[in-house]
């Protein structure tokens, strides 16, 4: 395990913050917000494209370098810093993982280069209730002459409403709960049957409820074995937490310095306000949070990337603790900036509304803390 | 010699090795007991002889101090070796020969700040055990705010004349000598203090011990009337103390954080999780009972790994020539909570087997843990507040500025 960036890394981290800070600042969000672009930004996707991060951990040959996730999880770092809206979890982390860890030869061979290039982009269809529970899902995929048949209904899922294909967690065998029975199937947006009803979300970025009515896929659909799919799933769920908390630590370290600042900017009673012990212990309990969940994500990241065996633990540790930081902060920003931080005008709110999505997806801090427990065997 | 890593790493760790095997007492292998610990000085017993053994062979080649200076009796060694060092003692289970004061906080100051007679004089001593050094910080209106010590010290010409009282002496009753922040100049605060040693059976001096709530004495209340100190302990400039003052209080949190607390490594093996199961009982899935305790403990146990790869990650950036300054205060800081935490979750679950005090009727490694419970509510009060941490970390390393 290292903490310490590689010289690329170093760079794409360098580049990943200067085109966040300079190409998809918060007022971009409020931007896309106002037009009611509910978090869909073609342009964007085409200049994450140009500049290669959606193949970030795909080797241009199989086999060869590439950033790895801790790469990416410097991207996903800056997009929090400025609540950015891409596709960049979904498909560059997601599907991309998920073709890697369960896709055959030919669907790697077909898919991998177009999620590099930007082509296509994808979403996850797993949770069907208002909570993460993977092993919840009960919709049928049923086989039939030459593949399958899916019918369920999909709640919440990020990037539905605007991506090009889906990879739906659908049931073979077994019942609601079974770790068993579980597949994954790739499912084209616009298939017959895919019904996407786009939402309006408090952080703007959207998403979509799919429903799948009589859905046919051919045998080729498969994402690794039948039946199986926890095996391929799991592992990418873990992934997708580590990129959720290292989008976090970015969100929380931005609202962070925003506080920062407004404490040695703002003045009352004729002192700036940050010069009052009650409000500098606060913030230096927030430095101190961000600096052991800084060690926390940097840790899962590069144990995924080292093939490490306590990567469910390290994942669980960093979106729990992720999680807990970035409600922390983002509270503490609203109410350090007083009656400025309710208002629409300024940023703290939209950090704050952020910040509950982030909290709940892939699992919340007490789903983390459950599981951490169940593995260390209490 | 010089040393060349490349080529000799690899013996120097075949050769420690063997050395260790043909060294260490297999008695020194087995977990420290509370009553071996060797602290050296005048007084030190040796209650196992084994261990009286194993602190010369270690002291004779220096390696209580693996990389301190060989002129000074260290063990000259690099950081690479001592690191080697490191592993081949745990390998082997080994005992630290000597828990001391001296190594993990005056010996270093003295290195930087003494002159070379004061360093010829007091090093060996301190790596082989044979003086046992107490700190003389606190006063009693002096705590937090340390730099507001009235200890005076008066220069009579040929000597100096000391008269005071410091309080919160670890072990000042145990020990040989103390180092000691006095006051040379009342016009001035933190320019007024200076840094000196002496002996503690000087005349005058008198250390009264302080019973805690954990029932046991680690500190002492010290007086000193009319202490005559020669001219030549004096550490560094007069009136210059509290430079060093300072840089000792930064390898004092450093230990501190490194797992130096007032214990002996740890409080046993077992996890509030452990004695959760047992007190509380688990389901037919093997989850605990109590959910709402197994959610804290969890939430604790995912803070003191991120506390531990909070340490490793800072050592890798120091190593890489990254700047880790101020991380001291955030260390001491979750330190103290961690093992607060700890401590609290620990007599939570033990319940009431938690809450005894001595004789029958109680497991024995309970009533240990409810001491140890009782011990640990020091850790957030000794070396600099929890608050004085937190004010540290907002003015120096977050930049906000004094009230006025």
């Amino acid at each position: 395990m290292t903490f310490l960036l590689t010289e690329d890394q170093e760079m794409l981290r360098e580049t990943a913050m200067t085109f966040a800070r300079d190409e998809l600042p918060i007022t971009h969000l409020r931007k896309l917000r106002n037009s009611g672009a509910n978090g869909v930004d073609p342009e964007t996707r085409q200049k994450l494209a140009e500049l290669g991060f959606f193949g970030v951990i795909i080797p241009d040959e199989p086999g060869g370098e590439h950033f790895g996730l801790v790469g990416l999880g410097q991207i996903l770092e800056a997009q929090g810093r400025t609540l950015a809206a891409t596709p960049v979890m979904q498909t560059a982390l997601i599907a991309a993982s998920a073709l890697q860890l369960g896709g055959s030869p030919a669907q790697q061979a077909e898919w991998l280069p177009k999620i590099a290039g930007g082509e296509t982009t994808f979403a996850l269809a797993m949770d069907e209730s208002a909570h993460f529970n993977p092993l919840g899902v009960a919709t049928e995929a049923e086989r039939n002459g030459q593949g399958y048949t899916l019918n369920g209904m999909k709640r919440y899922v990020p990037d539905a409403h605007h991506a090009d294909m889906l990879i739906v967690v659908a049931r073979t065998f077994g019942e609601a709960g079974d770790r068993h029975g579980l597949s994954l199937f790739l499912v084209p947006a616009d298939a017959k049957g895919v019904s996407i009803q786009a939402l309006n979300t408090v952080d703007s970025h959207g998403a979509a409820h799919v429903t799948l009515e009589d859905v046919m896929v051919p045998e080729d659909a498969l994402i690794g074995a039948a039946d199986q799919g926890a095996d391929v799933l799991e592992p990418v769920l873990d992934r997708a937490a580590i990129g959720q908390a290292a989008e976090m630590l970015g969100s929380a370290q931005a609202a962070f310095e925003m506080t920062l600042e407004y404490l040695q900017n703002r003045k009352q009673f004729g002192q700036l306000i940050g010069s009052f012990q009650g409000l500098q212990h606060r913030a230096a309990k927030m430095f101190t949070e961000l600096e052991m969940t800084r060690s926390c994500v940097a840790a899962a990241l590069s144990a995924v990337d080292e093939g490490k065996d306590n990567v469910a633990e390290l994942a669980s540790i960093a979106k729990a603790r992720a999680s807990e930081l970035v409600h922390l902060v983002s509270n503490e920003c609203v109410q350090m900036h007083g009656g400025i931080g309710m208002t629409d005008e300024a940023d703290p709110g939209l950090y704050m509304k952020r910040a509950r999505v982030q909290e709940a997806m892939y699992g919340s801090a007490s789903w983390h803390r459950d599981r951490y427990a169940r593995l260390s065997g209490y | 010699m010089a040393y060349d890593e490349s080529v000799d790493l690899e013996q120097f760790r075949a050769e420690t090795r063997e050395w260790l095997e043909k060294n260490c007492p297999p008695s020194m292998r087995t977990p420290m007991k509370d009553d071996e610990v060797v602290w050296g000085g005048k007084r030190e017993t040796f209650k196992n002889p084994d261990s009286k053994v194993w602190l010369e062979r270690m002291a004779e080649k220096g390696w209580t101090a693996p990389q301190w200076p060989k002129k000074y009796g260290g063990g000259g060694l690099s950081p690479a070796q001592a690191r080697v060092l490191q592993q081949e003692m745990s390998r082997i289970k080994a005992r630290q020969p000597l828990f001391s004061f001296g190594l993990w906080m005056f010996g270093p100051a003295l290195l930087e700040f003494g002159n070379e007679e004061q360093k010829m004089r007091f090093i060996p001593d301190i790596v082989h055990g044979r003086t046992r050094w107490c700190q003389g910080y606190s006063e009693p209106g002096a705590g937090s705010d340390l730099a507001d010590l009235q200890t005076r010290c008066e220069d009579k010409g040929d000597h100096y004349l000391i008269n005071g009282q410091k309080v919160w002496t670890s072990y000042a009753d145990k020990a040989d000598w103390i180092f000691c922040l006095v006051r040379t100049d009342t016009s001035v605060k933190h320019e007024g203090i200076s840094f000196i040693l002496f002996d503690m059976e000087s005349e005058g001096v008198e250390a009264r011990p302080i019973k805690l709530i954990s029932g046991e004495s680690p500190f002492c209340e010290t007086f000193f009337n009319d202490v005559k100190v020669p001219k030549d302990q004096l550490v560094g400039e007069v009136n210059g103390g509290w430079q060093i003052a300072k840089r000792l209080l930064q390898f004092e949190r450093s230990s501190i954080s490194a797992g130096g607390f007032g214990g002996t490594g740890g409080s046993g093996i077992l996890g509030p999780e452990d004695y959760a199961k047992q007190h509380i009982g688990t389901d037919s899935d093997g989850r605990l009972l109590d959910g709402d305790l197994r959610g804290r403990i969890t939430d604790h146990k995912m803070y003191a790994k991120a506390f531990s790869l909070t340490v490793q990650r800072q050592a890798e950036q120091a190593k890489a020539g990254q700047a880790v300054s101020h991380t001291a205060s955030i260390l001491k800081y979750g330190a103290a909570k961690m093992n607060q935490d700890r401590h609290e979750l620990l007599i939570e679950a033990l319940g009431t087997e938690g809450l005894g005090w001595q004789g029958e009727g109680f497991d024995p490694a309970a009533k240990k843990v409810t001491r140890q419970w009782l011990r640990s509510k020091g850790n957030s009060i000794e070396g600099g507040t929890s608050e004085i941490n937190l004010n540290v970390i907002s003015k120096r390393v977050l930049g906000l500025k004094d009230h006025k």
